[in-house]
Protein backbone atom coordinates (compact mmCIF):
# COMPACT_ATOMS: atom_id res chain seq x y z
CA UNK A 1 0.00 0.00 0.00
CA UNK A 2 0.91 3.40 -0.80
CA UNK A 3 0.38 6.23 1.86
CA UNK A 4 1.15 9.87 1.15
CA UNK A 5 1.54 11.77 4.88
CA UNK A 6 0.68 15.11 4.34
CA UNK A 7 2.74 17.57 6.76
CA UNK A 8 3.08 21.21 7.32
CA UNK A 9 5.36 23.41 8.62
CA UNK A 10 3.81 26.21 11.25
CA UNK A 11 5.23 28.20 13.65
CA UNK A 12 6.05 27.07 16.89
CA UNK A 13 2.65 27.64 19.43
CA UNK A 14 4.60 28.13 22.06
CA UNK A 15 5.61 31.03 21.04
CA UNK A 16 3.45 34.45 20.80
CA UNK A 17 1.94 34.14 17.30
CA UNK A 18 1.89 37.62 15.08
CA UNK A 19 -0.06 38.69 11.66
CA UNK A 20 1.78 41.24 9.78
CA UNK A 21 0.13 44.30 8.12
CA UNK A 22 -1.67 42.42 5.18
CA UNK A 23 -3.12 39.74 7.38
CA UNK A 24 -0.98 37.00 6.35
CA UNK A 25 1.13 34.66 9.09
CA UNK A 26 4.45 36.78 10.16
CA UNK A 27 6.48 33.65 9.47
CA UNK A 28 9.76 35.47 11.27
CA UNK A 29 7.83 35.77 14.73
CA UNK A 30 8.42 32.16 15.86
CA UNK A 31 10.35 29.50 15.04
CA UNK A 32 9.13 26.80 12.61
CA UNK A 33 8.36 23.27 13.39
CA UNK A 34 6.73 20.07 12.02
CA UNK A 35 2.64 20.35 13.16
CA UNK A 36 2.03 18.66 16.02
CA UNK A 37 -0.97 16.90 14.64
CA UNK A 38 0.83 16.20 11.60
CA UNK A 39 2.89 13.83 13.69
CA UNK A 40 0.57 11.79 14.76
CA UNK A 41 -1.39 11.70 11.42
CA UNK A 42 1.99 10.46 10.48
CA UNK A 43 2.07 8.42 12.98
CA UNK A 44 -1.53 6.53 12.13
CA UNK A 45 0.82 6.28 8.55
CA UNK A 46 3.83 4.35 10.70
CA UNK A 47 2.03 2.12 12.35
CA UNK A 48 0.59 0.49 9.80
CA UNK A 49 4.11 -0.03 8.26
CA UNK A 50 5.26 -1.56 11.27
CA UNK A 51 2.59 -4.74 11.20
CA UNK A 52 2.77 -4.25 6.81
CA UNK A 53 5.90 -3.99 5.97
CA UNK A 54 5.59 -3.49 1.91
CA UNK A 55 3.93 -0.48 2.81
CA UNK A 56 5.43 2.62 1.52
CA UNK A 57 5.10 6.12 3.24
CA UNK A 58 5.34 9.30 1.11
CA UNK A 59 5.79 12.62 2.93
CA UNK A 60 4.30 15.56 1.37
CA UNK A 61 4.56 19.42 1.93
CA UNK A 62 3.95 22.47 0.64
CA UNK A 63 5.72 25.27 1.99
CA UNK A 64 9.02 27.39 2.50
CA UNK A 65 12.68 26.10 1.39
CA UNK A 66 13.36 25.82 4.75
CA UNK A 67 10.48 23.33 5.71
CA UNK A 68 13.44 20.54 4.40
CA UNK A 69 13.79 20.26 8.25
CA UNK A 70 10.22 19.25 9.14
CA UNK A 71 10.65 16.97 6.05
CA UNK A 72 13.73 15.18 7.56
CA UNK A 73 11.58 15.03 11.00
CA UNK A 74 9.68 12.82 9.38
CA UNK A 75 11.62 11.32 7.54
CA UNK A 76 13.56 10.11 10.50
CA UNK A 77 10.19 9.23 12.21
CA UNK A 78 10.41 6.54 9.37
CA UNK A 79 9.19 7.97 6.10
CA UNK A 80 10.30 6.37 3.32
CA UNK A 81 10.65 9.28 1.06
CA UNK A 82 9.65 12.93 0.66
CA UNK A 83 8.47 15.73 -1.97
CA UNK A 84 8.46 19.06 -1.26
CA UNK A 85 6.62 21.81 -3.47
CA UNK A 86 8.58 24.93 -3.28
CA UNK A 87 7.15 28.21 -4.78
CA UNK A 88 7.47 31.67 -3.99
CA UNK A 89 4.23 32.30 -5.66
CA UNK A 90 2.83 30.37 -3.31
CA UNK A 91 3.28 32.09 -0.59
CA UNK A 92 0.22 33.16 1.60
CA UNK A 93 -1.90 30.57 -0.79
CA UNK A 94 -5.47 30.21 0.36
CA UNK A 95 -7.27 26.96 1.46
CA UNK A 96 -8.38 26.20 -2.52
CA UNK A 97 -4.95 27.04 -3.49
CA UNK A 98 -2.85 25.04 -1.52
CA UNK A 99 -4.97 22.06 -2.26
CA UNK A 100 -5.13 22.73 -6.40
CA UNK A 101 -1.33 22.51 -5.34
CA UNK A 102 -1.32 19.07 -3.39
CA UNK A 103 -3.76 17.11 -5.53
CA UNK A 104 -1.56 18.32 -8.67
CA UNK A 105 1.60 16.91 -6.61
CA UNK A 106 -0.78 13.29 -5.31
CA UNK A 107 -2.30 12.91 -9.07
CA UNK A 108 1.54 12.46 -10.22
CA UNK A 109 2.78 10.57 -7.39
CA UNK A 110 -0.58 8.00 -7.25
CA UNK A 111 -1.70 6.92 -3.42
CA UNK A 112 -3.90 4.00 -1.72
CA UNK A 113 -4.58 6.69 0.93
CA UNK A 114 -3.87 10.27 2.40
CA UNK A 115 -3.24 10.89 5.83
CA UNK A 116 -3.69 14.78 7.17
CA UNK A 117 -4.32 16.16 10.15
CA UNK A 118 -7.93 17.46 10.81
CA UNK A 119 -7.14 21.16 11.15
CA UNK A 120 -3.56 22.50 10.92
CA UNK A 121 -2.02 24.82 14.30
CA UNK A 122 -1.60 27.90 12.23
CA UNK A 123 -4.36 27.99 9.61
CA UNK A 124 -7.07 26.21 11.54
CA UNK A 125 -8.95 25.65 7.98
CA UNK A 126 -9.69 22.27 8.39
CA UNK A 127 -10.75 22.02 4.87
CA UNK A 128 -7.59 20.92 3.08
CA UNK A 129 -8.56 17.40 3.00
CA UNK A 130 -12.05 17.45 1.52
CA UNK A 131 -11.10 19.69 -0.99
CA UNK A 132 -8.62 17.34 -1.89
CA UNK A 133 -10.60 14.80 -1.90
CA UNK A 134 -12.94 16.44 -4.33
CA UNK A 135 -10.19 17.57 -6.86
CA UNK A 136 -9.31 13.77 -6.59
CA UNK A 137 -12.31 12.33 -7.03
CA UNK A 138 -12.03 10.23 -3.96
CA UNK A 139 -13.97 9.62 -0.68
CA UNK A 140 -13.04 11.68 2.58
CA UNK A 141 -13.35 10.30 6.45
CA UNK A 142 -12.16 13.25 7.79
CA UNK A 143 -11.69 14.09 12.08
CA UNK A 144 -11.20 10.39 12.84
CA UNK A 145 -10.06 9.75 16.60
CA UNK A 146 -8.95 6.26 15.57
CA UNK A 147 -8.16 4.50 12.35
CA UNK A 148 -8.57 0.78 11.44
CA UNK A 149 -6.66 0.30 7.95
CA UNK A 150 -6.92 -2.94 6.18
CA UNK A 151 -5.41 -3.76 2.48
CA UNK A 152 -9.02 -2.39 0.32
CA UNK A 153 -10.43 0.22 3.12
CA UNK A 154 -10.52 1.95 6.04
CA UNK A 155 -12.90 3.00 9.20
CA UNK A 156 -12.98 4.83 12.37
CA UNK A 157 -14.64 6.94 14.39
CA UNK A 158 -15.28 10.11 13.21
CA UNK A 159 -16.02 12.98 16.08
CA UNK A 160 -18.61 15.47 15.57
CA UNK A 161 -20.10 18.30 17.38
CA UNK A 162 -22.57 16.22 19.13
CA UNK A 163 -21.07 12.69 19.44
CA UNK A 164 -19.74 10.23 17.32
CA UNK A 165 -20.29 8.16 14.13
CA UNK A 166 -18.63 5.12 13.13
CA UNK A 167 -18.28 5.29 8.89
CA UNK A 168 -16.03 3.06 6.50
CA UNK A 169 -14.75 4.15 2.94
CA UNK A 170 -13.00 2.24 -0.42
CA UNK A 171 -9.67 2.69 -1.14
CA UNK A 172 -8.27 5.39 -2.06
CA UNK A 173 -9.13 7.51 0.00
CA UNK A 174 -8.27 10.76 1.86
CA UNK A 175 -8.49 11.31 5.83
CA UNK A 176 -7.96 13.07 8.32
CA UNK A 177 -7.25 12.33 12.22
CA UNK A 178 -7.88 14.70 15.62
CA UNK A 179 -5.49 14.44 18.44
CA UNK A 180 -6.54 11.19 19.92
CA UNK A 181 -5.83 9.37 17.34
CA UNK A 182 -2.37 8.42 17.93
CA UNK A 183 0.64 9.06 20.00
CA UNK A 184 3.87 10.16 17.61
CA UNK A 185 6.76 7.95 18.36
CA UNK A 186 10.23 9.49 18.76
CA UNK A 187 12.78 9.35 16.17
CA UNK A 188 15.56 6.91 17.41
CA UNK A 189 19.61 7.33 16.60
CA UNK A 190 19.10 4.78 13.30
CA UNK A 191 16.06 7.13 12.00
CA UNK A 192 17.91 10.21 12.45
CA UNK A 193 21.00 8.68 10.53
CA UNK A 194 19.05 7.00 7.61
CA UNK A 195 17.07 10.07 7.15
CA UNK A 196 19.80 11.75 6.05
CA UNK A 197 19.85 9.46 2.81
CA UNK A 198 16.32 9.18 2.10
CA UNK A 199 15.22 10.88 -0.97
CA UNK A 200 13.65 14.35 -1.12
CA UNK A 201 12.20 15.56 -4.17
CA UNK A 202 11.63 18.96 -4.82
CA UNK A 203 8.91 20.51 -7.32
CA UNK A 204 8.19 24.02 -7.88
CA UNK A 205 4.82 25.03 -9.61
CA UNK A 206 6.00 24.77 -13.10
CA UNK A 207 6.99 21.44 -12.40
CA UNK A 208 3.21 20.58 -11.75
CA UNK A 209 1.33 22.60 -14.05
CA UNK A 210 -1.56 24.19 -11.94
CA UNK A 211 -3.78 27.19 -12.89
CA UNK A 212 -4.52 29.50 -10.98
CA UNK A 213 -7.65 29.83 -9.59
CA UNK A 214 -10.56 32.43 -10.85
CA UNK A 215 -11.61 33.12 -7.22
CA UNK A 216 -10.01 33.71 -4.09
CA UNK A 217 -10.55 35.01 -0.39
CA UNK A 218 -8.00 38.21 0.16
CA UNK A 219 -8.00 39.95 3.81
CA UNK A 220 -9.71 43.49 3.57
CA UNK A 221 -8.45 44.58 7.24
CA UNK A 222 -6.41 42.48 10.71
CA UNK A 223 -6.69 44.68 13.72
CA UNK A 224 -4.68 43.61 16.85
CA UNK A 225 -6.98 43.18 19.90
CA UNK A 226 -5.15 45.02 22.66
CA UNK A 227 -3.71 42.62 25.28
CA UNK A 228 -5.44 41.86 28.49
CA UNK A 229 -3.80 42.93 31.76
CA UNK A 230 -3.42 40.88 35.24
CA UNK A 231 -6.24 42.03 37.34
CA UNK A 232 -6.09 41.60 40.90
CA UNK A 233 -3.60 38.86 42.81
CA UNK A 234 -4.71 37.15 46.43
CA UNK A 235 -2.51 35.13 48.14
CA UNK A 236 -4.58 32.81 50.18
CA UNK A 237 -4.18 33.06 53.73
CA UNK A 238 -8.00 31.03 54.54
CA UNK A 239 -9.76 34.15 53.62
CA UNK A 240 -9.59 33.86 49.81
CA UNK A 241 -12.77 32.15 48.65
CA UNK A 242 -14.89 34.68 50.41
CA UNK A 243 -12.87 37.35 48.79
CA UNK A 244 -13.69 35.54 45.63
CA UNK A 245 -17.34 35.57 46.13
CA UNK A 246 -17.61 39.29 47.22
CA UNK A 247 -15.70 40.02 43.64
CA UNK A 248 -18.19 37.54 41.81
CA UNK A 249 -20.89 39.27 43.46
CA UNK A 250 -19.72 42.98 42.97
CA UNK A 251 -19.77 42.04 39.03
CA UNK A 252 -23.32 40.51 39.41
CA UNK A 253 -22.46 37.06 38.47
CA UNK A 254 -23.57 35.10 41.59
CA UNK B 1 -32.06 41.41 -2.71
CA UNK B 2 -29.66 38.68 -3.44
CA UNK B 3 -30.05 34.98 -2.47
CA UNK B 4 -28.13 33.72 0.11
CA UNK B 5 -27.75 30.00 0.69
CA UNK B 6 -28.03 28.10 4.42
CA UNK B 7 -26.91 24.52 5.00
CA UNK B 8 -29.46 22.58 7.27
CA UNK B 9 -27.63 20.15 9.37
CA UNK B 10 -30.46 17.53 10.94
CA UNK B 11 -28.86 15.99 14.08
CA UNK B 12 -30.89 12.67 15.18
CA UNK B 13 -33.70 13.75 13.24
CA UNK B 14 -34.08 16.77 14.21
CA UNK B 15 -33.03 20.36 12.57
CA UNK B 16 -29.83 21.21 14.46
CA UNK B 17 -29.67 24.09 16.41
CA UNK B 18 -26.91 25.81 14.36
CA UNK B 19 -29.75 27.20 11.48
CA UNK B 20 -31.21 29.29 13.77
CA UNK B 21 -28.12 31.77 13.81
CA UNK B 22 -27.15 30.97 10.10
CA UNK B 23 -30.39 32.34 9.00
CA UNK B 24 -30.49 34.78 11.40
CA UNK B 25 -26.82 35.55 9.36
CA UNK B 26 -28.36 34.94 6.12
CA UNK B 27 -31.07 37.48 6.50
CA UNK B 28 -28.78 40.33 7.26
CA UNK B 29 -27.00 39.62 3.91
CA UNK B 30 -29.90 39.01 1.50
CA UNK B 31 -33.10 36.56 0.88
CA UNK B 32 -32.14 33.70 3.53
CA UNK B 33 -33.06 30.19 1.45
CA UNK B 34 -32.39 27.02 3.61
CA UNK B 35 -31.17 24.20 1.86
CA UNK B 36 -31.56 20.72 3.19
CA UNK B 37 -30.64 17.35 2.46
CA UNK B 38 -32.91 14.45 3.50
CA UNK B 39 -34.53 11.26 3.16
CA UNK B 40 -38.16 11.35 0.93
CA UNK B 41 -41.27 12.33 3.44
CA UNK B 42 -39.12 13.68 5.97
CA UNK B 43 -41.37 16.17 7.60
CA UNK B 44 -38.57 18.67 8.52
CA UNK B 45 -38.68 21.71 5.64
CA UNK B 46 -41.99 22.91 7.06
CA UNK B 47 -40.06 24.65 10.12
CA UNK B 48 -37.66 26.36 8.80
CA UNK B 49 -40.31 29.45 7.44
CA UNK B 50 -40.63 30.10 11.50
CA UNK B 51 -36.90 30.32 11.47
CA UNK B 52 -36.61 32.95 9.17
CA UNK B 53 -35.91 31.06 5.94
CA UNK B 54 -37.65 33.19 2.76
CA UNK B 55 -37.61 29.80 0.77
CA UNK B 56 -36.68 26.24 1.28
CA UNK B 57 -34.67 24.35 -1.08
CA UNK B 58 -35.45 20.58 -0.09
CA UNK B 59 -33.27 17.61 -2.09
CA UNK B 60 -34.74 13.99 -1.40
CA UNK B 61 -32.48 11.48 -1.63
CA UNK B 62 -32.36 8.11 -0.40
CA UNK B 63 -28.52 8.77 0.67
CA UNK B 64 -29.09 11.54 3.01
CA UNK B 65 -28.20 10.22 6.31
CA UNK B 66 -26.51 7.29 4.71
CA UNK B 67 -23.27 8.77 3.11
CA UNK B 68 -20.85 11.13 4.83
CA UNK B 69 -21.48 14.61 3.68
CA UNK B 70 -21.68 13.80 -0.35
CA UNK B 71 -25.33 14.34 -0.24
CA UNK B 72 -25.49 18.14 1.38
CA UNK B 73 -22.64 18.65 -1.31
CA UNK B 74 -24.57 17.68 -3.87
CA UNK B 75 -27.83 19.56 -2.89
CA UNK B 76 -26.08 22.69 -2.22
CA UNK B 77 -24.39 22.29 -5.59
CA UNK B 78 -27.98 22.15 -7.65
CA UNK B 79 -29.14 24.57 -5.26
CA UNK B 80 -26.04 27.38 -6.31
CA UNK B 81 -26.84 26.19 -10.18
CA UNK B 82 -30.34 26.89 -9.69
CA UNK B 83 -30.50 29.73 -7.71
CA UNK B 84 -26.97 31.67 -8.30
CA UNK B 85 -27.03 32.89 -4.88
CA UNK B 86 -23.85 35.94 -3.60
CA UNK B 87 -23.18 33.37 -0.61
CA UNK B 88 -23.65 30.27 1.08
CA UNK B 89 -23.44 30.07 4.46
CA UNK B 90 -22.59 26.92 6.56
CA UNK B 91 -22.07 25.71 10.30
CA UNK B 92 -18.61 25.71 11.29
CA UNK B 93 -18.86 22.00 11.73
CA UNK B 94 -16.97 19.31 11.02
CA UNK B 95 -19.67 17.93 8.69
CA UNK B 96 -20.03 22.12 7.64
CA UNK B 97 -16.51 22.31 6.73
CA UNK B 98 -16.37 19.20 4.71
CA UNK B 99 -19.11 20.20 3.21
CA UNK B 100 -18.13 23.99 2.65
CA UNK B 101 -14.54 22.57 1.50
CA UNK B 102 -15.96 20.14 -1.36
CA UNK B 103 -18.41 22.86 -2.41
CA UNK B 104 -15.78 25.63 -2.75
CA UNK B 105 -13.71 23.10 -5.50
CA UNK B 106 -17.05 21.83 -7.34
CA UNK B 107 -17.90 25.69 -7.42
CA UNK B 108 -14.56 26.94 -7.93
CA UNK B 109 -15.49 29.69 -5.35
CA UNK B 110 -13.37 30.94 -2.68
CA UNK B 111 -13.60 30.00 1.31
CA UNK B 112 -14.02 31.75 4.74
CA UNK B 113 -14.11 29.73 7.43
CA UNK B 114 -15.38 29.99 10.87
CA UNK B 115 -16.19 33.63 10.58
CA UNK B 116 -17.04 34.90 13.83
CA UNK B 117 -19.32 37.83 11.95
CA UNK B 118 -21.08 38.84 7.88
CA UNK B 119 -21.56 41.49 6.98
CA UNK B 120 -22.43 43.46 3.33
CA UNK B 121 -19.47 45.36 2.12
CA UNK B 122 -21.55 47.13 -0.73
CA UNK B 123 -22.46 44.13 -2.90
CA UNK B 124 -19.24 42.26 -0.85
CA UNK B 125 -19.92 40.04 1.69
CA UNK B 126 -17.22 40.28 4.12
CA UNK B 127 -16.56 37.58 7.15
CA UNK B 128 -14.98 38.79 10.97
CA UNK B 129 -12.37 36.08 11.71
CA UNK B 130 -11.20 35.99 15.46
CA UNK B 131 -7.72 35.03 14.96
CA UNK B 132 -5.01 33.21 17.74
CA UNK B 133 -7.58 33.26 20.43
CA UNK B 134 -8.87 36.96 20.01
CA UNK B 135 -5.64 38.26 19.65
CA UNK B 136 -6.83 39.49 15.90
CA UNK B 137 -9.93 40.80 14.04
CA UNK B 138 -9.55 39.73 10.60
CA UNK B 139 -12.09 41.00 7.89
CA UNK B 140 -12.11 38.71 5.19
CA UNK B 141 -13.97 38.74 1.83
CA UNK B 142 -13.98 36.72 -1.95
CA UNK B 143 -12.97 37.56 -4.85
CA UNK B 144 -14.06 36.21 -8.28
CA UNK B 145 -15.84 33.74 -7.67
CA UNK B 146 -18.67 32.35 -5.21
CA UNK B 147 -18.46 33.43 -1.14
CA UNK B 148 -18.58 29.89 0.93
CA UNK B 149 -18.76 30.79 4.71
CA UNK B 150 -18.64 28.62 7.57
CA UNK B 151 -19.60 30.44 10.91
CA UNK B 152 -18.65 29.50 14.32
CA UNK B 153 -21.44 27.40 16.63
CA UNK B 154 -23.05 30.12 19.19
CA UNK B 155 -21.03 33.23 17.42
CA UNK B 156 -24.27 35.06 15.55
CA UNK B 157 -27.02 36.37 18.21
CA UNK B 158 -30.53 36.90 17.48
CA UNK B 159 -33.03 35.44 15.24
CA UNK B 160 -33.91 35.98 11.79
CA UNK B 161 -37.64 37.31 11.63
CA UNK B 162 -40.02 34.48 10.49
CA UNK B 163 -40.60 34.00 6.77
CA UNK B 164 -42.75 32.33 4.27
CA UNK B 165 -40.24 29.33 4.12
CA UNK B 166 -42.18 28.30 0.96
CA UNK B 167 -41.01 24.68 0.29
CA UNK B 168 -39.24 23.72 -3.47
CA UNK B 169 -38.92 19.94 -3.34
CA UNK B 170 -36.40 18.56 -6.15
CA UNK B 171 -35.29 14.96 -6.38
CA UNK B 172 -31.35 14.34 -5.82
CA UNK B 173 -29.76 11.40 -7.38
CA UNK B 174 -26.16 10.44 -5.51
CA UNK B 175 -23.45 8.71 -6.70
CA UNK B 176 -21.99 7.02 -4.00
CA UNK B 177 -19.21 5.62 -5.33
CA UNK B 178 -16.44 7.89 -3.94
CA UNK B 179 -17.63 8.74 -0.79
CA UNK B 180 -17.39 7.44 2.68
CA UNK B 181 -20.36 6.04 4.44
CA UNK B 182 -22.20 6.06 7.82
CA UNK B 183 -22.32 2.90 9.67
CA UNK B 184 -23.44 4.41 12.90
CA UNK B 185 -24.19 7.17 14.71
CA UNK B 186 -23.56 7.69 18.13
CA UNK B 187 -24.82 10.94 19.95
CA UNK B 188 -23.07 11.76 23.06
CA UNK B 189 -23.86 9.35 25.62
CA UNK B 190 -23.65 12.31 29.07
CA UNK B 191 -27.31 13.38 29.54
CA UNK B 192 -26.44 16.23 30.99
CA UNK B 193 -28.55 18.52 32.84
CA UNK B 194 -25.28 21.39 32.14
CA UNK B 195 -25.50 23.88 29.79
CA UNK B 196 -23.41 22.93 26.88
CA UNK B 197 -19.74 24.19 26.53
CA UNK B 198 -19.83 25.40 23.30
CA UNK B 199 -21.51 28.78 23.09
CA UNK B 200 -21.70 28.76 27.30
CA UNK B 201 -21.92 32.08 29.22
CA UNK B 202 -20.14 30.33 32.10
CA UNK B 203 -17.70 27.96 32.34
CA UNK B 204 -15.67 26.22 34.87
CA UNK B 205 -12.47 24.21 33.64
CA UNK B 206 -9.96 22.14 35.35
CA UNK B 207 -6.54 20.93 34.44
CA UNK B 208 -3.79 18.90 35.32
CA UNK B 209 -3.91 20.57 39.02
CA UNK B 210 -6.94 18.02 39.58
CA UNK B 211 -4.94 15.49 40.10
CA UNK B 212 -7.25 12.42 39.35
CA UNK B 213 -10.92 11.70 37.37
CA UNK B 214 -12.52 11.12 41.16
CA UNK B 215 -11.19 14.60 42.42
CA UNK B 216 -12.27 16.53 39.47
CA UNK B 217 -15.92 16.61 40.64
CA UNK B 218 -14.73 19.44 42.24
CA UNK B 219 -14.83 21.06 39.04
CA UNK B 220 -18.57 19.89 38.38
CA UNK B 221 -20.13 20.97 42.18
CA UNK B 222 -18.49 24.57 41.27
CA UNK B 223 -19.79 24.79 37.79
CA UNK B 224 -23.20 23.55 39.20
CA UNK B 225 -23.22 26.11 42.08
CA UNK B 226 -22.40 28.86 38.99
CA UNK B 227 -24.64 27.02 36.69
CA UNK B 228 -21.85 26.80 34.04
CA UNK B 229 -20.32 24.45 31.65
CA UNK B 230 -17.59 21.94 32.71
CA UNK B 231 -14.18 22.60 30.48
CA UNK B 232 -10.69 21.08 30.73
CA UNK B 233 -7.57 21.44 29.35
CA UNK B 234 -5.85 19.12 27.34
CA UNK B 235 -3.58 17.97 30.13
CA UNK B 236 -6.87 16.78 31.89
CA UNK B 237 -8.20 15.27 28.75
CA UNK B 238 -4.65 13.40 28.18
CA UNK B 239 -4.82 11.81 31.59
CA UNK B 240 -8.47 10.53 31.17
CA UNK B 241 -10.06 12.92 33.59
CA UNK B 242 -13.00 13.98 31.35
CA UNK B 243 -13.87 12.94 27.71
CA UNK B 244 -12.55 15.04 25.18
CA UNK B 245 -15.42 17.03 24.35
CA UNK B 246 -14.76 19.48 27.17
CA UNK B 247 -11.58 19.94 25.97
CA UNK B 248 -11.32 24.38 25.65
CA UNK B 249 -8.12 25.87 23.94
CA UNK B 250 -6.13 25.67 20.31
CA UNK B 251 -7.65 22.09 19.58
CA UNK B 252 -10.45 22.43 21.35
CA UNK B 253 -13.34 24.28 21.76
CA UNK B 254 -13.37 28.22 21.46
CA UNK B 255 -15.62 30.00 23.76
CA UNK B 256 -16.41 33.50 25.02
CA UNK B 257 -17.97 33.12 28.33
CA UNK B 258 -19.19 35.97 31.16
CA UNK B 259 -17.32 34.64 33.53
CA UNK B 260 -14.35 31.70 33.19
CA UNK B 261 -13.07 29.84 35.93
CA UNK B 262 -9.95 27.88 35.89
CA UNK B 263 -8.97 25.74 38.65
CA UNK B 264 -5.29 24.11 38.34
CA UNK B 265 -4.39 24.85 35.13
CA UNK B 266 -1.43 26.65 34.52
CA UNK B 267 -2.29 28.57 31.39
CA UNK B 268 -0.54 27.45 28.45
CA UNK B 269 -0.42 29.53 25.58
CA UNK B 270 -2.49 26.65 23.66
CA UNK B 271 -4.92 26.72 26.63
CA UNK B 272 -5.53 30.77 26.59
CA UNK B 273 -6.50 30.68 22.78
CA UNK B 274 -9.30 28.90 23.62
CA UNK B 275 -10.69 31.36 26.23
CA UNK B 276 -9.11 34.88 26.58
CA UNK B 277 -11.79 36.77 25.22
CA UNK B 278 -14.06 35.41 28.38
CA UNK B 279 -15.72 38.64 30.30
CA UNK B 280 -14.11 37.78 33.39
CA UNK B 281 -11.36 35.51 34.15
CA UNK B 282 -11.09 33.85 37.67
CA UNK B 283 -8.02 31.63 38.02
CA UNK B 284 -6.85 29.51 41.54
CA UNK B 285 -3.82 28.12 41.24
CA UNK B 286 -1.28 27.07 43.54
CA UNK B 287 2.11 28.59 41.32
CA UNK B 288 1.98 31.97 41.63
CA UNK B 289 4.18 32.43 38.81
CA UNK B 290 1.66 30.64 36.75
CA UNK B 291 0.58 32.44 33.26
CA UNK B 292 -2.65 31.93 33.86
CA UNK B 293 -2.49 34.88 36.20
CA UNK B 294 -1.68 37.64 33.40
CA UNK B 295 -4.50 37.30 32.08
CA UNK B 296 -6.90 36.85 35.06
CA UNK B 297 -8.95 39.54 36.30
CA UNK B 298 -9.30 37.47 39.73
CA UNK B 299 -6.34 35.24 40.85
CA UNK B 300 -5.94 33.36 44.30
CA UNK B 301 -2.74 31.60 44.72
CA UNK B 302 -3.21 28.92 47.04
CA UNK B 303 -5.18 25.15 46.91
CA UNK B 304 -8.08 24.61 44.72
CA UNK B 305 -9.13 21.57 47.71
CA UNK B 306 -9.55 24.10 50.16
CA UNK B 307 -10.61 27.50 48.53
CA UNK B 308 -13.34 25.71 45.99
CA UNK B 309 -15.17 23.64 48.90
CA UNK B 310 -15.75 27.15 50.26
CA UNK B 311 -16.04 29.48 47.64
CA UNK B 312 -18.99 27.28 46.97
CA UNK B 313 -20.81 27.44 50.46
CA UNK B 314 -20.22 31.04 49.86
CA UNK B 315 -22.13 31.04 46.91
CA UNK B 316 -24.57 28.98 48.02
CA UNK B 317 -24.94 30.78 51.31
CA UNK B 318 -25.70 33.57 48.95
CA UNK B 319 -28.31 32.35 47.05
CA UNK B 320 -30.43 32.01 49.76
C1 LIG C 1 -0.23 21.76 19.17
C2 LIG C 1 -0.69 21.83 20.59
C3 LIG C 1 -2.05 22.03 20.83
C4 LIG C 1 -2.53 22.12 22.14
N1 LIG C 1 -3.87 22.35 22.34
C5 LIG C 1 -4.32 22.52 23.61
C6 LIG C 1 -5.71 22.82 23.86
O1 LIG C 1 -6.54 22.88 22.96
N2 LIG C 1 -6.10 23.01 25.13
C7 LIG C 1 -5.22 22.92 26.20
O2 LIG C 1 -5.65 23.12 27.34
N3 LIG C 1 -3.94 22.62 25.99
C8 LIG C 1 -3.46 22.40 24.73
N4 LIG C 1 -2.14 22.07 24.54
C9 LIG C 1 -1.34 21.70 25.72
C10 LIG C 1 -0.78 22.88 26.49
O3 LIG C 1 0.47 23.23 25.94
C11 LIG C 1 -0.57 22.50 27.98
O4 LIG C 1 0.26 21.35 28.04
C12 LIG C 1 -1.85 22.20 28.74
O5 LIG C 1 -2.80 23.23 28.53
C13 LIG C 1 -1.53 22.09 30.21
O6 LIG C 1 -2.68 21.76 30.94
P1 LIG C 1 -2.76 22.12 32.50
O7 LIG C 1 -2.67 23.58 32.66
O8 LIG C 1 -3.96 21.43 33.04
O9 LIG C 1 -1.51 21.33 33.09
P2 LIG C 1 -0.17 21.90 33.74
O10 LIG C 1 0.53 22.82 32.81
O11 LIG C 1 0.57 20.72 34.26
O12 LIG C 1 -0.69 22.75 34.92
C14 LIG C 1 -1.28 22.25 36.08
C15 LIG C 1 -1.38 23.41 37.05
O13 LIG C 1 -2.08 23.01 38.22
C16 LIG C 1 -1.50 23.66 39.33
N5 LIG C 1 -1.87 22.87 40.50
C17 LIG C 1 -1.51 21.61 40.82
N6 LIG C 1 -2.10 21.21 41.97
C18 LIG C 1 -2.84 22.25 42.41
C19 LIG C 1 -3.66 22.47 43.55
N7 LIG C 1 -3.88 21.50 44.46
N8 LIG C 1 -4.25 23.67 43.69
C20 LIG C 1 -4.06 24.66 42.77
N9 LIG C 1 -3.30 24.50 41.67
C21 LIG C 1 -2.69 23.32 41.49
C22 LIG C 1 -0.03 23.71 39.02
O14 LIG C 1 0.59 24.78 39.74
C23 LIG C 1 -0.03 23.94 37.51
O15 LIG C 1 0.06 25.33 37.21
C24 LIG C 1 -1.64 21.98 23.24
C25 LIG C 1 -0.28 21.76 23.00
C26 LIG C 1 0.20 21.69 21.70
C27 LIG C 1 1.67 21.47 21.48
N1 LIG D 1 0.86 23.28 2.79
C1 LIG D 1 0.55 22.03 3.14
N2 LIG D 1 1.41 21.01 2.89
C2 LIG D 1 1.11 19.73 3.26
N3 LIG D 1 -0.01 19.39 3.89
C3 LIG D 1 -0.91 20.36 4.18
C4 LIG D 1 -0.69 21.73 3.81
N4 LIG D 1 -1.75 22.45 4.22
C5 LIG D 1 -2.59 21.58 4.83
N5 LIG D 1 -2.10 20.31 4.81
C6 LIG D 1 -2.69 19.08 5.38
O1 LIG D 1 -4.07 19.31 5.66
C7 LIG D 1 -4.31 19.22 7.07
C8 LIG D 1 -5.39 20.23 7.46
O2 LIG D 1 -4.94 21.52 7.17
P1 LIG D 1 -5.88 22.82 7.15
O3 LIG D 1 -6.98 22.54 6.21
O4 LIG D 1 -4.94 23.90 6.71
O5 LIG D 1 -6.36 23.03 8.56
C9 LIG D 1 -2.95 19.43 7.71
O6 LIG D 1 -2.85 18.84 9.00
C10 LIG D 1 -2.03 18.77 6.70
O7 LIG D 1 -2.01 17.37 6.90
Amino acid sequence: MKIIALVKQVPDTGGERKLDASGLLDRDASERIIDEINERSLEVALSYKDTNKQTEVVLVSMGPADATSTLRKGLSMGADSAIHIVDDSLAGSDAVRTSAVLAAALKDTGFDLVVAGNESTDGRGGVVPAMLAERLGVAQLTHLNSVELSEGSVSGIRSTDNGTLTAHAQLPAVISITEIAAEPRFPNFKGIMTAKKKPVTVLSLADLGVETAAAQSVVVSATARPARAAGKKVIDDGNAATELAEFLAAERLI
Amino acid sequence: MSKVLVLIEVSQGAIANTAVGLLAAASRLGEPIAVLAAKPGTDLAAQLGALGAAQVYLAETDQAGELLVTPEVDALASAVEALQPAAVLLANSPDGRDTAARLAVRTAGALLVDAVDVKLDGQRVVATHSVFGGAYAVDAAVEGGLAIVTIRQGAIEGKAEPASGTVTTIPLTVDGSASAAIDEVNAATEASSRPELRGATRVVSGGRGLGSGEAFELVEQLADALGAAVGASRAAVDAGYVPQTHQVGQTGITVSPQLYVALGISGAIQHRAGMQTAKTIVAINKDEDAPIFDIADFGIVGDIFTIVPKLIDEINARAH
